[in-house]
């Protein structure tokens, strides 16, 4: 049977399992929108398409299944682009589908013309515009194909008014025939060898976790790994949650805001295991100065390019976390070591920078400080809950101070450090999942790029809870300022604007405030318990900076403690 | 296993024997729109140099072959190839450096060849065994084929004559032997 293109779009998502759309109408999506009315699919109305490419990218994050949006051609397009690059530098997965003008009007500057496809290509895993109608189900079988496949990324799929409008047979095409496109799935097996021998000699190993332990859904190798080896486990901000941080070889995050006794470790390692990680200089610090004792480099991406990019690596192995680190454990079962009494001595030097140098703060009676607040939420959160940040103090202390127990729970925007996400991406993992409590951690600038989004959990009654720890300032922005440009806090002052209760209350959701120490607990149990949408705005401490810290282009080593 | 600890930085001590070479990279691709473009993005996106590329149908009508002729150190040579490697749509890439290969490139020149001068640039585009593709009272139009050192060398002997114009293609390259890359 002939099928219209908005018909064929429709039913290509049903056939790929999508539930969710995140989008925002507008000209030429009209017929699209048209049929969606009718079909069995959720459609979010975000208020600004940012807002809907960050909340795909949340439900992708939160369930590992490609989050879906839809927006209008020009400024609908243009402005899916941070979003896009945001998925684009954390390899999440996510299909975005744009109107475009009408075939016969491309190229002449016609209403709302975006040459999307141009501007998205270096912000995009692939990208394809549709000409003509017949292509269209074999295009979003390829987008989602390769969304999720390899190095998971973003996809552009743009659609022109017309081809959406066009008659063809629909038929949904079983597989995808791409012969540029190959990911490595399985290790080489004589580099898995060669890493095992390496891990099974080692006196101070570490593994250095990233995302991709994540997005491969690693987390119980991983585990299984560290304490086959009795070894200690750092992760970077992505990494988060692929390993319990109260288990006892966990070492938190590592890095420009990491542990003294990840760093430390880090610097002292004799070998590395990197784990789907790449090296990013937020971990590394100096290069010249990093992993200066490691005799070996072991490294596993499923992204060849990642390797040896910026670090030398002696152990190569292009593949995915979950399937090597497999065969790894395969191999390392059959070599008889007692790593527990081996490993004894490096746990305990480790334990000993731990009690050294603990992550600290001092939280008095009159101000609270940023970190107190983290720790209540950690200590209130079900286990189960996903956390989404901002960007800056919010996010540095989220990622210290919260206790993550389990993998997807975790949403954030390292790569692109994207001011603005927390509150799109809490809906997107809210609608995956009705029933889990999100709690959005943000920071006042960061969330006031994106508050119009306030609007959308209400319509949809998605209960997040958003905490705003209000420092008056762009917190971290202050924070260097201080330290490095003479205390002239040039234009990071946003003052007490607006007043967040009475925010949350023109949009129909619930907002609450604490100023002091003792309101904290109490308040934020009270916006825990309360259904619907939920805003607290914690007013904290803007002198408190986030530490230990690693000034950019310095050496892990010459972390500053306080 | 044990190496030099002082560094883990991917360095560029290799390459001071090798120094910033010129590649040349014979890169197979999806003959689709965009496809130009994301090649010629990802160069510039990364910082990458293009010394030449050039690009038209091989062989296969759905493919494209192009030839890139890009500089740098190890390294980033690594970078381009894998990173070229990552888009959708190319399907196979060669650093025809590392190999043996054959490499030509065609250049017009536009020549002011007033009467004195007229069989001097004969004997020389005769050398090169080049044509004569144009001819005005005032001007020669020279075609020559050639690898890179040809080209120079003739250009070298032809410059001082008077050069009006120069067009290059660029070089193409394939590999020697029987061995293909598609």
């Amino acid at each position: 049977m002939k099928k219209c293109g908005a018909e064929i779009f429709v039913e290509s998502l049903l056939k790929e399992g999508v539930d969710a759309i995140f989008g925002h109408p507008g000209g030429v999506v009209l017929k699209i929108y048209d049929v969606l009315m009718d079909a069995p699919i959720r459609h979010m109305l975000m208020r600004h398409e940012q807002g809907a490419v960050h909340a795909a990218d949340g439900y992708a994050r939160a369930t590992g299944r490609p989050g879906v949006c839809l927006a209008t051609s020009g400024p609908g397009a243009t402005n899916c682009v941070t979003g896009m690059v945001t998925a684009n530098m954390d390899a999440i997965p996510i299909v975005v589908f744009t109107g475009q003008v009408p075939t016969t009007a491309i190229g002449n500057d016609a209403f709302q013309e975006a040459d999307i496809f141009g501007i998205t290509m270096p912000c995009v895993k692939h990208s394809y515009v549709v000409r003509r109608v017949e292509d269209l189900a074999r295009t979003i079988k390829e987008a989602f194909y390769i969304a999720q496949t390899g190095k998971p990324g973003p996809v552009l799929v743009d659609i022109p008014k017309d081809v959406s409008q066009l008659e063809t047979e629909f038929k949904y095409p079983h597989e995808v025939k791409l012969r540029g496109y190959a990911p490595t799935y399985a290790g080489h097996l004589g580099q898995v060898r060669r890493a095992a021998k390496a891990l099974a000699q080692a006196k101070q190993p570490v593994l250095y976790v990233g995302g991709g332990a994540v997005s491969s859904n690693a987390a119980p190798e991983l585990r299984e790994l560290a304490e086959l080896l009795h070894t200690p486990v750092t992760t970077t901000l992505l990494g988060l949650g692929s390993f319990p941080e109260t288990h006892h070889l966990a070492m938190g995050m590592l890095g420009m805001h990491g542990t003294y006794w990840a760093n430390m470790a880090m610097c002292e390692a004799d070998l590395i295991f990197a784990i789907g990680a790449r090296f990013d200089d937020r971990v590394t610090g100096r290069l010249d100065a990093f992993a200066e004792n490691a005799e070996t480099i072991i490294h596993i991406d499923i992204d060849p390019s990642n390797i040896g990019k910026n670090v030398r690596t002696d152990i190569p192995i292009v593949g995915d976390v979950k399937t090597v680190l497999r065969s790894l454990i395969d191999a390392l079962r059959t070599i008889k070591k007692d790593w527990a009494t081996d490993h004894a001595p490096w746990l305990e030097t480790i334990r000993d920078w731990a009690t050294a140098h603990p992550l600290k703060y001092d939280q008095g009676d009159e101000v609270v400080k940023g970190q107190y607040v983290i720790e209540a939420i950690s200590q209130l959160a079900p286990k189960d809950a996903i956390i989404a940040t901002g960007v800056g103090q919010d996010q540095m202390w989220a990622a210290q101070f919260y206790r993550f127990t389990q993998p997807r729970t975790w949403l954030t925007s390292g790569g692109l450090g994207t001011m603005g996400y927390c509150l799109p991406a809490a809906i997107g993992a809210q609608v995956a999942y009705p029933e889990r409590m999100v709690i959005g951690i943000d920071g006042d600038g960061s969330f006031q790029m994106t508050s119009q989004e306030l609007a959308t959990a209400v319509q949809y009654k998605l209960p997040v809870k958003i905490v705003i720890l209000n420092n008056y300032y762009l917190g971290m922005v202050k924070q260097w300022q201080e330290l490095f440009y003479n205390k002239r806090y040039s234009h990071s002052y946003l003052g007490n604007i607006p007043d967040y209760v009475k925010l949350a209350e023109a949009y129909g959701a619930k907002g609450f405030r604490a100023t002091k120490p003792h309101e904290v607990l109490p308040t934020l149990q009270r916006a825990f318990a309360t259904p619907g949408p939920v805003i607290t705005e914690v007013v904290i401490d803007s002198e408190e900076k986030v530490y230990p810290m690693v000034p950019a282009g310095a050496a892990l080593r010459e972390m500053v403690l306080a | 296993m044990v190496q030099s600890m002082a560094s883990r930085q991917a360095s560029h001590q290799a390459d001071h024997d090798q120094g910033l070479r010129a590649h040349v990279i014979s890169v197979l691709v999806e003959n689709r729109v965009g496809v130009l473009a994301r090649v010629a993005g990802l160069f510039t996106g990364r910082g990458f140099n293009i010394e030449s590329l050039v690009v038209a149908e091989s062989e296969e009508p759905t493919l494209s072959r192009m030839t890139i002729v890009t500089s740098g150190d190890t390294r980033i040579i690594e970078q381009v190839t894998k990173q070229l490697n990552k888009l959708v749509d190319v399907i196979k890439v060669v650093d025809l450096s590392r190999e043996h290969f054959v490499e030509r490139e065609l250049i017009l020149v536009k020549l002011r060849a007033e009467t004195e001068q007229r069989a001097e640039i004969l004997r020389i585009t005769d050398i090169f065994r080049g044509n004569i593709v144009d001819v005005s009272p005032k001007s020669y139009v020279i075609e020559v084929t050639g690898d890179g050192e040809k080209i120079r060398a003739f250009l070298d002997l032809i410059k001082p004559i008077g050069v009006l114009e120069i067009v290059r293609t660029g070089p193409v390259a394939l590999s020697r032997g029987s061995k293909a890359l598609s």
